[in-house]
């Protein structure tokens, strides 16, 4: 747990090339190839949300367009640990 | 807690592909361990070949399955040991191999080191020679440690050092922690099971059972330690330990033989757990479609293990463990942390003799041991 406020969801991100994703039902594992890590996304909507990162220069703006309005705090805090352990990276 | 326990009934279901595969790539080996979950010694004349292997690779490559844990036998007796393991990492599936050392000289090590994606596990059962040779064989604690040497001197970074279990090495664990913080290695311990030849000495090396309380605490206290999920069954003592805290087999986890036979998980190479073969019509197919898996991956009843109020962190333990002790697979695993597996043993059926088994058949002597 960090003590600071997160990562900034105002500028770019996207998947890291060093990460492997792949879909399943709940959603998808995320492995690390660096930290050997494996991530769990839970739910489809994060996966989707995850990819389309991608086409926006701001993550929020991202949110904005694929989270409906009551979720997006906690879509904000999932891409927030996305980016604590490595799997998106700033573009 | 809600969301994690209904992932963990999704994995329960079944996968599209597994988190956790394991394939062994032959059943030769120069060592004899008395507790070789795999009955390993010969090699089986079937071994898939080199075109063979690479076609497996390929295959897993395209299920997008992350990494594979590369076993054997031991994996570095075939000559294309190399070819495979650089053909995997040149397909971005990562390797985790699990040697005893003993052909881990100075130029494998620094081959070894030159690859990404790769990380070596050597299997170190005793924080001595007395020890680890007693389960390993004379000289095996010696050139473990040559091994591991070879690893730090070719720059390898953390490789990971594999203990098993057993009540003759639980109390040298702060021993094993410092022997991992001069190699900067990572610990990694897994639980004996009466898998192979394991079934020969379970009765008599398996730890204690407040042996067990203290691996629990000592775990707890050292979340960064890999088990790879082995001791989920000692979380009925308190909080979890870390890791997904179920029995992945034919749900996350498998076996891949080094004749293509798959397997449930590498504990469980036995005819009943057999799911099929990767010649016929490759791995995907096995994994998606077989009647056993499917079976697996229906929701089993708890059995003996209904009433018990740590069934949500224990799900009744270890399939292996249960068949090869001959209990039911709704019964309690034989180690069950308040003792209702030592009841279930009293009364339990035969126990399976182990299928296939590659032991030699004429004791190694120090000499044939290269
Ligand atoms: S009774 Fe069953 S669920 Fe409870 S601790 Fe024992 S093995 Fe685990
Ligand atoms: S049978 Fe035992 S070793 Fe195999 S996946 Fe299940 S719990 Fe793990």
């Amino acid at each position: 747990m960090t003590l600071l406020a997160g990562a900034d969801l105002s500028r770019a991100w996207a998947l890291s090339d060093r990460v492997s994703l792949r879909e399943e039902s709940f959603g998808a594992l995320v492995y690390h190839h660096d930290t050997r890590r494996l991530v769990f996304l839970k739910s489809p909507t994060l996966v989707d949300l995850v990819r389309r990162l991608d086409g926006y220069d701001n993550a929020l703006a991202a949110i904005d367009d694929v989270i409906e309005e009551a979720a997006r705090p906690r879509y904000q805090r999932a891409l927030r640990d996305l980016i604590d352990s490595g799997v998106l990276d700033g573009r | 807690m809600g969301a994690e326990s209904s992932l963990r009934t999704r994995f329960e279901r079944g996968l599209g592909a597994p988190i956790c595969l394991t394939w062994e790539l032959t059943y030769a080996c120069n060592l004899a361990c008395t507790h070789c979950l795999s009955s390993s010694g010969r090699r089986d004349p079937r071994e898939l070949d080199t075109a063979e292997a690479l076609a497996l690779v390929d295959e897993i490559a395209a299920m997008q399955i992350f990494y594979i844990n590369v076993g054997g036998g031991e994996p570095m007796m075939r000559e294309d040991f190399f070819t495979i393991v650089e053909h995997a990492v040149a397909r971005n599936v990562g390797v985790k191999f699990s040697t005893n050392g003993t052909r881990l000289d100075a130029a494998a090590a620094r081959r070894l080191a030159a690859t990404d994606y790769l990380d070596v596990q050597i299997s170190l059962d005793g924080i001595d020679a007395a020890t680890n040779d007693a389960i390993r064989g004379a000289g095996s604690y010696a050139r473990a440690r040559r091994a591991m040497d070879n690893l730090k001197d070719a720059g390898f970074g953390p490789f990971k050092i594999s203990v098993v279990m057993t009540r003759h090495n639980v109390d040298q664990l702060n021993d094993y922690e410092a022997l991992a913080a001069h190699y900067g290695a990572q610990l990694r311990l897994t639980r004996l099971r009466p898998s192979g030849r394991g079934a020969d000495v379970w009765d008599e090396l398996r730890p204690r059972a407040a042996q067990n309380r203290d691996l629990y605490h000592w775990l707890r206290a050292r979340p960064h330690v890999l088990t790879g999920d082995s001791f989920f069954h000692l979380s009925a003592l308190g909080d979890p330990l870390e890791g997904l805290n179920l029995c992945g087999a034919g749900r996350v986890v498998c076996l891949i033989d080094p004749v293509g036979d798959v397997y449930a998980c590498p504990f469980v190479i036995h005819d009943q757990f057999r799911a099929g073969n990767v010649r016929d019509a490759g791995f995907a197919s096995v994994w998606r479609e077989s009647e056993l898996f499917r079976s697996l991956r229906e929701l089993g009843s708890a059995g003996a293990c209904t009433s018990c109020g740590s069934f949500d962190a224990c799900r009744g333990g270890c399939m292996a463990a249960k068949f090869f002790t001959g209990l039911e697979l709704s019964d309690p695993d034989p180690e069950c942390v308040f003792g209702h597996g030592e009841d279930a043993l009293r009364s339990a059926r035969e126990r399976p003799a182990p299928t296939p088994d590659h032991s030699r058949r004429v004791p190694l002597s120090l000499s044939s041991r290269r």
